[in-house]
């Protein structure tokens, strides 16, 4: 087990840039480890394009953990390809057989325009949570951390919502590229917690609003975010958003067009 | 060896205020002076780093009024490495009633940084602790509960209170979350402005005073002039300098390292953590080596088997652990230190899994690792309990190893996790230049020798929430009458075109080998010398081998591509040309403290029972290292140490 490697073809989406067209080049690597990880493999197959005086792939990584959310890749038509609640920085390649063709694609989504091969630009995210995923308060002007109790199982609830990593898989698996599971998580956390409270309304409207500004589709509930999703973000968290929009929007707050759900 | 000793104290005035030890913090922050908020809204401040540190300190630096711009190299503020940590963050709260105080975290962390930190600084960084907690809390950071609704805690290495506050296994990510969540606050309200994927390159200086930075746009390859009033380095640790390391890959001492060859000094570079419980290396082509949180320490047991041979089945498949019965097992850490047993403090911890491995005890086909045993805590906690504690850092084990931890013990080993050293900082956390100032992991302040286990996260957030917006007025408050400079200033022309031929230069070689070929052979040098080890003969071969390295580098690095494009094998040239020069200070820095401290260990200096043995009569100093060109030796000073409140002992966790 311990020296065993494999032959692979990779097929590759190469793009210049935003601007520039996109296509599929085929590359081969003769002897990939079996404990290595799906990027360790990508450095191997980069390594060789160096050595050849060529222009390796560009692709988006950064902690190799499973946490940073900076990974993305589309593989074998699977958000972080094929092992269920696994960053692709996590994959390794004992989950692929010898002689097989791997596809590597960009995450693809109108909201997340490629930067050059595999690397997205999914700056979409940080301006809905600059939109208002965060509570109003101040550095120095908070009450001792015990002074509001929290059930345990709201404070558990929270954190399994806020244990999204940002990554984007959600909209990459979803085929109207919705970034509901997305927002819905940091929704969700706020929504949970005594500490979000006082701008619950304001807060699920305007983010709901950056949403569908930055050009994300309409969920249409079909789970595939929940189930690609590296992190295990439930879809209750986009029925707790719905719940929470449609409150706000019926106590006649915020000005934001249509409800993104049906 | 023929160093440069000088001890030149007035540059290095450490600005620690006087008066009892307790009182200090509180007296700086009633007498610092103020800027006022009018003038505040003409102030601009760089901060380059956006993990606990650069996020917490930007977010507060922009409520109190201040102009920020935020830079970093990955794509959005929240994936800085500060995500990674697992375990959680320290304060002195007492919520357990065991009794805890500010003086005894103050105490624990000077103690655990082998008595190599400052008193005064320690003392505030316990101080300030309490309000982290609350200020997280504040924000909706989602800590672990218990049954009543308050805060738990959980113990960790080198303490004997329960003082961690924790969100299951993803602390670090709570926290970031939370930080990153007041940074977009302040982004929404215009007064911060982010830039991502942005890469510091250079430093720029106007009249001896930081004023701003030249950026890199790594998308385009552009450079940009950015200045300020004052520029916050909060770019983290260079552990990665080891290329095998529990860092992210991106981390880098590029920001730092700049800083320092414009004169900000360099602390205890040679300060270095081994982490005891990450995962053992399984081949050449591997990147990087993963943490499992040392809270693990816990409830687990680490243990290799008592007999040689035993040792050797295991790794050759012939054994497995669970066929060695208690009699056939050495629990080595509960033996050797009973008083802390499995808490032993990192450094302790990690040399003694280095020894039963050099013994031949070790449990990898590589023959390095231990076990790290939960069966005793499953039977008597049960599965559940585990697994809300433990679960992610299970299930991560198994994704990466394929073994389930539930049924087979872990295999852990030492691994390059946090550097204490950084950039000197005075009291104020300004560098030795003026206007620049070094937080979190950047600098080199709190730790001393070694740093406790869930304190990286309360000095990052210590610093950038309650010290550096306080701090950073004393001089900001002195410069309300200048303009910040234009950026066709002089200094920001060559600044600029330094930071472009630099690129030139690498682009130009087209040598044979990839930048990582080079990354790979430096961190072979710094692990095999200048790693949990060290002895003056290494170091002087390391020497050597670090000059040629350097010289190969620059003679024979493949850099494919052009320079205004996105390039990430040029930035990463770039990044491993500083660390070449980076370990070669930390060479010069272990060869010169010739004495045992901390995660510092010279093999000439050892007890007879092998413990770290420091002398302090010649030691008890920061050393702080001036640049005088790649090809020059580094000149070091001294700043001696005082320890007015606590008497220095030899540690023992006995």
């Amino acid at each position: 087990m311990e020296n065993q490697s494999l032959r692979l073809k990779l097929r590759v989406w190469r793009q210049a840039s935003s601007q520039a067209k996109g296509a599929f080049e085929t590359y081969e690597l003769a002897a990939v480890p079996v404990h290595a990880s799906f990027l360790e493999m990508m450095d191997l197959l980069n390594e060789q394009l160096v050595r050849e005086d060529k222009e390796p792939v560009a692709f988006d990584h950064d902690c190799r953990e499973g946490i940073c959310g900076m990974c993305s890749m589309y593989i074998n038509g699977r958000a972080h390809g094929p092992q269920r609640g696994t960053t692709t920085c996590q994959l390794h390649m004992r989950h692929f057989r010898d002689g097989e063709t791997i596809t590597v694609e960009p995450f693809r989504a109108a909201a997340f325009p490629v930067l050059k091969d595999l690397a997205v630009n999914r700056s979409a995210f940080d301006r809905i949570q600059q939109a208002g995923g965060y509570v109003t308060v101040n550095t120095g002007n908070a009450p001792d951390g015990n002074a509001v109790p929290i059930p345990k199982t709201d404070a558990d609830e929270a954190f399994m919502s806020a244990a999204c990593i940002g990554c984007g898989a959600c909209v990459a698996a979803c085929k109207n590229a919705s970034a509901m599971l997305f927002v819905s998580a940091k929704v969700s956390q706020y929504a949970l917690l005594p500490q979000g409270q006082p701008e619950h309304r304001e807060r699920v409207l305007s983010m709901v609003e950056a949403m569908d500004m930055e050009g994300f589709g309409h969920c249409t509930n079909t789970g595939a975010c929940e189930a690609e999703c590296p992190k295990g973000i439930s879809v209750e968290n986009i029925a707790r958003l719905n719940r929470s929009y449609l409150a706000a929007q019926l106590s006649g707050g915020g000005t934001s067009a249509v409800a993104t759900s049906d | 060896m023929d160093v440069n000793l000088i001890n030149l104290d007035m540059k290095l005035d450490s600005k620690i205020p006087s008066g009892p030890l307790a009182e200090r913090w509180k007296h700086y922050r009633s007498t610092v002076p103020l800027v006022s908020p009018a003038n505040k809204r003409k102030l601009e401040v760089i901060v380059v780093g956006t993990g606990l540190a650069g996020a917490s300190a930007a977010a507060s630096l922009a409520e109190l009024g201040y102009k920020v711009k935020t830079f970093c190299f990955q794509d959005s503020p929240r994936r800085a490495h500060s995500i990674a940590a697992q375990g959680g963050i320290n304060a002195a709260k007492n919520y357990q009633n065991d009794g805890d105080s500010v003086y005894r975290l103050f105490y624990d962390t000077i103690k655990g940084g082998d008595y190599r930190a400052r008193e005064a600084n320690v003392h505030r960084l316990a101080e300030v602790s309490a309000s982290i907690i609350d200020q997280c809390v504040a924000q909706g950071v989602p800590f672990a509960r218990d049954y009543g609704g308050m805060l738990d805690n959980r113990s960790f290495g080198g303490t004997q209170v329960s003082r961690t506050f924790y969100a299951r296994g993803q602390t670090g990510q709570q926290l970031l979350l939370g930080a990153y969540s007041a940074l977009n606050r302040q982004i929404s309200k215009k007064q911060i402005q982010s830039f991502t994927r942005h890469e510091m390159v250079e430093l720029v200086i106007v009249d001896g005073k930081a004023r701003g930075i030249i950026a890199k746009n790594l998308v385009t390859g552009e450079l940009e002039r950015h200045s300020a009033h004052a520029v916050v380095l909060a770019s983290g640790g260079y552990g990665n300098v080891f290329y095998l390391s529990t860092n992210a890959m991106g981390s880098n001492v590029t920001a730092a390292w700049k800083a320092h060859r414009h004169g900000a000094m360099f602390g205890n570079p040679c300060f270095t953590q081994i982490h005891p419980t990450c995962l053992p290396q399984a081949g050449e082509y591997q990147s990087k080596l993963t943490l499992m949180s040392e809270s693990l320490r816990n409830d687990g047991r680490v243990w290799v088997p008592s007999r040689v041979e035993d040792a050797q089945a295991i790794r050759e498949g012939r054994l497995k652990a669970s066929d060695l019965g208690e009699d056939r097992r050495d629990y080595f850490l509960e033996r050797k230190y009973p008083a802390f047993g499995n808490l032993v403090p990192r450094d302790v911890a990690s040399r003694a899994a280095k020894d039963v491995c050099d013994a031949g005890h070790g449990v990898a086909p590589t023959g390095l690792a231990v076990f790290l045993d939960f069966e005793d805590a499953i039977r008597r906690l049960g599965r559940s309990t585990i697994s809300a504690r433990y679960g992610n850092l299970f299930e991560m084990y198994e994704k990466i190893t394929g073994d389930n931890p539930y049924e087979t013990p872990m295999k852990i080993y030492p691994a390059v996790h946090y550097t204490m050293g950084g950039l000197w900082v005075d009291y104020e956390l300004m560098t030795t230049i003026p206007g620049l100032y070094a937080i979190g992991e950047a600098n080199f302040s709190d730790h001393g020798a070694n740093r406790l286990g869930a304190s990286a996260l309360m000095q990052g957030l210590a610093d950038g929430y309650f010290v550096l917006p306080y701090t950073i007025g004393a001089y900001l408050s002195s410069e309300i009458r200048h303009a910040a400079p234009s950026v066709d200033h002089p200094s920001f022309v060559e600044a600029e075109q330094r930071a472009l031929d630099l690129q030139n230069r690498l682009l130009a070689i087209k040598g044979k080998r990839s930048a990582e070929s080079f990354h790979r052979a430096l961190g072979k040098i710094m692990w095999e010398y200048c790693g949990m080890a060290r002895s003056a003969e290494g170091l002087r071969h390391a020497l050597g081998l670090l000059e040629s390295l350097h010289h190969e580098f620059w003679s024979d690095v493949l850099v494919p591509g052009s320079l205004n494009s996105y390039n990430p094998e040029l930035d990463k040239a770039h990044r491993v040309a500083d660390f070449i020069e980076l370990g070669r200070l930390m060479v010069w820095d272990a060869l010169t403290r010739e004495e045992s401290c901390g995660g510092h260990f010279r093999v000439e200096h050892q007890t007879p029972e092998g413990e770290a043995l420091r002398h302090d009569e010649e030691f008890a100093f920061v050393s702080a290292w001036e640049y005088h060109g790649p090809d020059k030796d580094p000149v070091m000073h001294r700043e001696a140490l005082n320890f007015e409140e606590v008497h220095l002992t030899q540690r023992s966790y006995k």
